[in-house]
């Protein structure tokens, strides 16, 4: 574990491993996602039309508070049984040590709901057009979000009751990444081409990838020292 | 050089200097604001296709101009504050994070305002109006993030990254809005921003802008000092200024 | 040059008058608010600061 590499590799198996035994944990929020894009056909309307219309937008939101709801726990549990300030005081750059965290967050809550998203667009009658860019969209959509939520995770961290104020300092920072996710569904279901919205939201997630490591680990240190 | 860069670190001194520029600040941002005020809701022209109405402008373009500024002033002074260990920074960017809220409230509300005689409702989804709304919650996450630590600090320290990464993002988000409102832009409504501007309706716009400007330093100069005596409480200077005379 | 006619039409703004009043004086009042809030805090923390040193004072002499 003195290598780089090793270094960053062993975080990501651990976290693997810890999230592997508390399965129940990993399915709540796919739970979440399947319960939130039922009550769209009983609080709107069942005419496949109508929720075809929708199916777009709904998902995505659904997605996006599915995954916020599972980004309390990506420093949380960490932070309370000591590990935390460990990796902190270990000699690798924290910054890289934080990416791990987050690949490793994003395969167990980010990944399932991306792999869950087509069988809630056949619920919502999306049509067949919309799958391809909705799947591709929610990988890299969701990996803004986990990357961006990150940041505000780490701010919180030390905070009790810190969640409701984690998805109010994040939720702004996720309207670009909607609103590209969205409309390359939408154009796709329009027949129109969506690569140069694709394009946008690659283009957020690679920024993002630059960006929020980084801050991670700097809100971590003032977030643990305070 | 460096030595100033200390200097003005150093609150006691600001708060000494800062004394001295207040009533002239006070009274330019008075004057001005008063001038423009009274220009613009008496003396400026009628707009031809928004009548009255349009005299809102006076107030909301110049609330819009300093709600971004604004964020941009708090990032700014958290950056140097991080990298310098400035305490001054620090007090300024906490000083600028609720002035820039109210300075987005009054640019909605001013805005969903106008809006009702002008487009026959409050509230519609344009692109400039959402992003103002989208900047009020980046203000307000700020501003909740700073109330949650126990220590001034910590606190500070956190507020400045979220600002920074706030701001890496506002630039992103407001293309993105725009963008988003090319897609549905309604039929019915056609916005062309600004209705073109005669100089006599611009000469009184410019003077409340400028009055604006002179208000924003006056009240984040006002709030910095709050800051100040709530944070050095304890020094003897501090205790100077409160010894009754 | 005075755009009404009288002081009732000002006040009217052809029929605009609630809303180009009321934005303006809501966002005078925040305004103003704005500006005195800081100056009666600061006069809120200089006298808890006075009291708190007079109170060390009477008891550094009893």
């Amino acid at each position: 574990m003195t290598t780089l590499s090793g270094a960053f590799f062993g975080v990501i198996r651990r976290d693997l491993s810890i999230a592997m035994r508390h399965r129940g944990d990993l399915l709540n929020p796919l739970f979440f996602f399947l319960i939130v894009v039922t009550l769209v056909p009983l609080s709107i309307s069942p005419e496949p039309a109508r929720l075809a219309a929708m199916a777009p937008g709904m998902i995505w939101i659904s997605a996006l508070l599915a995954t916020l709801l599972a980004l309390d726990n990506l420093f949380q549990d960490d932070f309370t049984d000591g590990s935390l300030v460990q990796l902190m005081l270990s000699p690798q750059p924290l910054w890289l040590l934080v990416l791990a965290k987050i690949i490793a967050h994003w395969l167990v809550t980010g990944l399932p709901v991306v792999l869950f998203s087509p069988l809630l667009g056949l619920m919502l009658s999306l049509p067949e057009e919309g799958f391809a860019p909705l799947l591709l969209g929610l990988v890299l959509g969701t990996a803004v979000f986990s990357l961006l939520g990150a940041v505000g995770a780490a701010l919180t961290v030390a905070l009790h009751k810190g969640s409701v104020l984690l998805s109010l300092l994040v939720m702004p920072l996720y309207v670009p990444v909607l609103i590209f996710g969205t409309s390359a569904v939408q154009r796709a279901v329009d027949g129109m081409s969506y690569g140069g919205v694709m394009a946008m939201l690659a283009a957020a997630s690679a920024f993002s990838l630059l960006v929020a490591p980084f801050a991670a680990a700097g809100a971590l240190k003032v977030g643990i020292n305070g | 050089m460096w030595q100033w860069f200390h200097k003005l670190g150093s609150p006691r001194w600001f708060y000494q200097i800062s004394g001295k520029f207040l009533p002239w600040l006070a009274l330019a941002s008075m004057v001005l604001i008063v001038t423009g005020v009274v220009w613009g809701l008496a003396f400026a022209p009628e707009d031809a296709r928004q009548g009255n109405s349009f005299r809102i402008i006076y107030i909301h373009v110049p609330a819009s101009f300093l709600a971004l500024a604004g964020y941009y002033v708090m990032a700014a002074a958290g950056a140097v504050g991080m990298i310098w260990k400035m305490k001054l920074a620090d007090m300024v960017m906490v000083a600028a994070a609720p002035l820039g809220a109210a300075l987005t409230f009054i640019a909605l509300f001013t805005g969903a305002v106008w809006g009702k005689p002008t487009w026959g409702t409050y509230w519609i989804w344009d692109a400039r109006i959402t992003s103002m709304l989208v900047l009020l919650f980046l203000y307000i996450g700020i501003i909740a993030l700073s109330r949650s630590f126990s220590t001034r600090e910590t606190s500070t320290r956190a507020c400045a990254i979220l600002a920074l990464v706030g701001t890496v993002n506002i630039p992103i988000i407001y293309k993105s809005v725009d963008w988003w409102y090319t897609l549905h832009q309604p039929a019915t409504i056609k916005l062309t921003g600004a209705p073109s501007m005669h100089p006599d309706m611009f000469k009184p716009l410019l003077v409340m802008i400028l009055g604006f400007y002179c208000f924003y330093a006056l009240v984040l100069l006002l709030n910095t000092r709050t800051e100040i005596l709530l944070r050095e409480g304890r020094a003897t200077w501090v205790k100077e200024l409160a010894q009754p005379k | 040059m005075f755009q009404f006619e009288n002081f009732d039409a000002f006040i009217a703004m052809g029929g605009h008058g609630p809303y180009v009043w009321g934005a303006y004086g809501l966002s005078l009042a925040i305004m103003a608010w704005l500006a005195l809030a800081p100056l009666r805090r600061q006069r809120v923390l200089l006298a808890t600061l006075r009291q708190r040193i007079q109170a060390q004072g009477q008891r550094g002499k009893g």
